[in-house]
């Protein structure tokens, strides 16, 4: 029977990202079921103040693999630590944030372990002790359950979707002298622009954009993001057109996003893109054509021009 | 230099999607398959680097049943030199439940008999979404693995990739043979013309089942995959919502607003 659940969390521009606290309250959960421990594993060069923290999100235990070879992430060396540590310990269960770099390291590390992974996960129960996972697929057409065969049942979990509860654990930090060993790849420059906009799948308030917006200036929809204190995405149509970069693109060949308000302005309502949306808490749907698809999936319809609604609401939200 | 690219044949995004009656697959009967769309960058990328040598094979590598021979046609339309199909058909039952682990292996257990420099792949499938078999391939291969990559050259017998990162891009290097996942943007993928996909019927594809690559059976589809799927179930519809009135954009805009905040209580 599990007696460890481990947490693999993420670091971004200094503190945790909030997927790592939210996998760490769904690991809390689960552990309390399970009667078993909850483990935090943290990765990075100099990063005790930081890890200290987690203890107030249930962590019992905290393994800090403090090295300077760590102080970006780098998937080889990453690799090689993360699956050293699930290999020492064998916790039953093991979650990851379903990030970019989520995504690569859980699949690097399940190669390396032969574990199974259940990829962006969204709900979790547990039957005879083991985990069972929903997670959607076809970009959100179809929502699967799951079972992940092995000791060692692996899965990363969706943004947005896991309450953050702040339940105080043992919190226990250790640190674990580490190795990163060998990369077999080689990086020659890193250009990296820290943003201090809200990622898109983590962004409690989108701003969409489709064809509608006639082009690539989409201040309107800035503005509005910025007030909400949210982020932008744009539709298939407004990225194949060049309107906006790729790491916009909701939908099923973009990002899966559920925030709490999502607002579709200028948007069709294309099926590959209402799957990617459709687990958002509210949706606001604003296009001038009263039959536009998205309506079908929005909570609240408006029919007009886009330029004079938007705005509008930008106006309401400060007065 | 061999080149390989990673192809699997998805249901087309457009189209809605049914659930089978034993409730844990799709419904295969009307749905409408496409390239992956992740495959269509690495299956262009590799004919441009062919394009610019002249000592290159692309091959492609794909598994699934009959039906991916459409999937192949219109590849080897787009210009690839070979095709190697590894066909489940046979066994659908089994083979309906293959995951990534399963996939992979396969893939693996084909690249051990056929030469190799480069892999192409696409970053994910928009269909599963694991995100797992190029990881699975380049572990079970040994070979480094590059993700995301927007841009590549090869240098003698190194590759050096721009690749998407967190907040940015990094540039990076690995001695080939080598994995790399293509990012959407690495290039504008050719569309063949329909004579081409026509033409492309006479073909050869070296198809196989898997026992005849030398797999067991048992390790595969269902008994094998690490991820098994017990049920799909379509997401709860959203109820019909409220058409906002007013007789202005500025009163529609302020309506919404005042149901935001009361009565949907989001901001």
């Amino acid at each position: 029977m599990t007696k460890e659940i481990l947490i693999v969390t993420e670091l971004w521009n200094g503190s945790f990202r909030k997927i790592s606290l939210e996998a760490l309250s769904e690991g809390k959960r689960l552990a309390t079921q399970l009667g078993a421990s909850l483990t935090a594993v943290v990765l990075g060069a100099s990063v005790e103040d930081q890890a200290k923290t987690l203890a107030a999100f249930g962590a019992d235990t905290i393994l800090m693999a403090d090295d300077p070879g760590l102080a970006t992430f780098r998937a080889c060396e990453y690799t090689n630590v993360v699956a050293g540590i699930i290999g020492d310990r064998a916790p039953g269960i093991v979650l990851f944030g379903a990030t970019r770099r989520g995504r690569e390291l859980s699949a690097r590390v399940a190669a390396r372990l032969s574990a199974g992974l259940a990829v962006e996960c969204a709900g979790f129960t547990l039957e005879e002790n083991r985990l069972v996972a929903t997670r959607a697929m076809y970009g959100g057409k179809v929502i699967a359950t799951v079972d992940i065969d092995g000791d060692i049942q692996m899965a990363s979990i969706r943004p947005n979707v896991f309450e953050v509860a702040k339940v105080p654990g043992n919190g226990k930090l250790e640190r674990l002298s580490v190795d990163p060993g060998k990369s077999n790849v080689t990086v020659l420059e890193e250009k990296i622009e820290v943003s201090t906009k809200a990622e898109l799948t983590e962004a409690d308030y989108i701003v969409s954009g489709g064809r509608g917006m006639e082009g690539e200036d989409f201040s309107v929809l800035e503005e509005l993001a910025a007030v909400l204190g949210g982020a932008v995405g744009a539709s298939r149509n407004a990225v194949d057109l060049g309107w906006r970069p790729q790491s916009d693109q909701v939908g099923q060949t973009g990002k899966v996003v559920s925030p709490k308000l999502y607002i579709a302005c200028g948007i069709s309502g294309a099926m590959q893109h209402v799957a990617g949306m459709s687990t958002s808490d509210i949706i606001v749907g604003i296009n001038n054509d009263p039959d536009a698809l998205i309506f079908r999936v929005s909570d609240y319809c408006i029919v007009d021009d886009l330029f004079e609604v938007v705005p509008a609401i930008t106006a309401a939200l400060k007065a | 230099m061999d080149i390989i690219v990673l192809m699997k044949q998805v249901p087309d995004t457009e189209a809605p999607v049914e659930i089978a009656e034993q409730g844990n697959s799709l419904d295969a009967e009307d749905l409408k398959w496409a390239i992956n769309p992740y495959d269509e960058f690495a299956l262009e990328e590799a004919l441009l680097i062919k394009e610019n040598r002249d000592d290159v094979t692309v091959t492609v590598v794909t598994v699934g049943p009959d039906r991916v021979a459409e999937a192949i046609r219109v590849a080897y339309a787009m210009g690839v030199d070979n095709a190697i199909h590894i066909n489940d058909e046979y066994d659908d039952e089994t083979f309906a439940a293959a995951d990534a682990w399963t996939t992979a292996k396969i893939i693996a257990k084909v690249l051990e008999e056929t030469p190799y420099d480069l892999i192409i792949a696409g970053n994910r499938g928009v269909d599963d979404d694991n995100y797992q078999v190029p990881a699975f391939v380049s572990g079970m291969l040994d070979i480094p693995m590059i993700t995301l990559v927007n841009s590549q050259k090869i240098e003698g017998s190194e590759i050096v990739c721009e690749q998407a990162i967190d907040g940015g891009t990094a540039t990076v290097k690995a001695s080939l043979p080598a994995l790399i996942t293509a990012n959407k943007g690495l290039n504008e993928p050719r569309y063949p013309a329909f004579r081409a996909i026509m033409k492309a019927k006479k073909k050869a594809v070296d198809e196989r089942e898997p026992e005849e690559i030398g797999l067991d059976a048992k390790t595969l589809g269902t008994t094998g995959a690490k991820v098994k799927i017990r049920t799909l179930e379509f997401p709860p519809e959203r109820a019909e919502g409220m058409h906002i009135q007013g007789a202005s954009p500025v009163d529609k805009a302020k309506e919404l607003v005042r149901l935001l905040r009361e009565e949907a209580n989001v901001i």
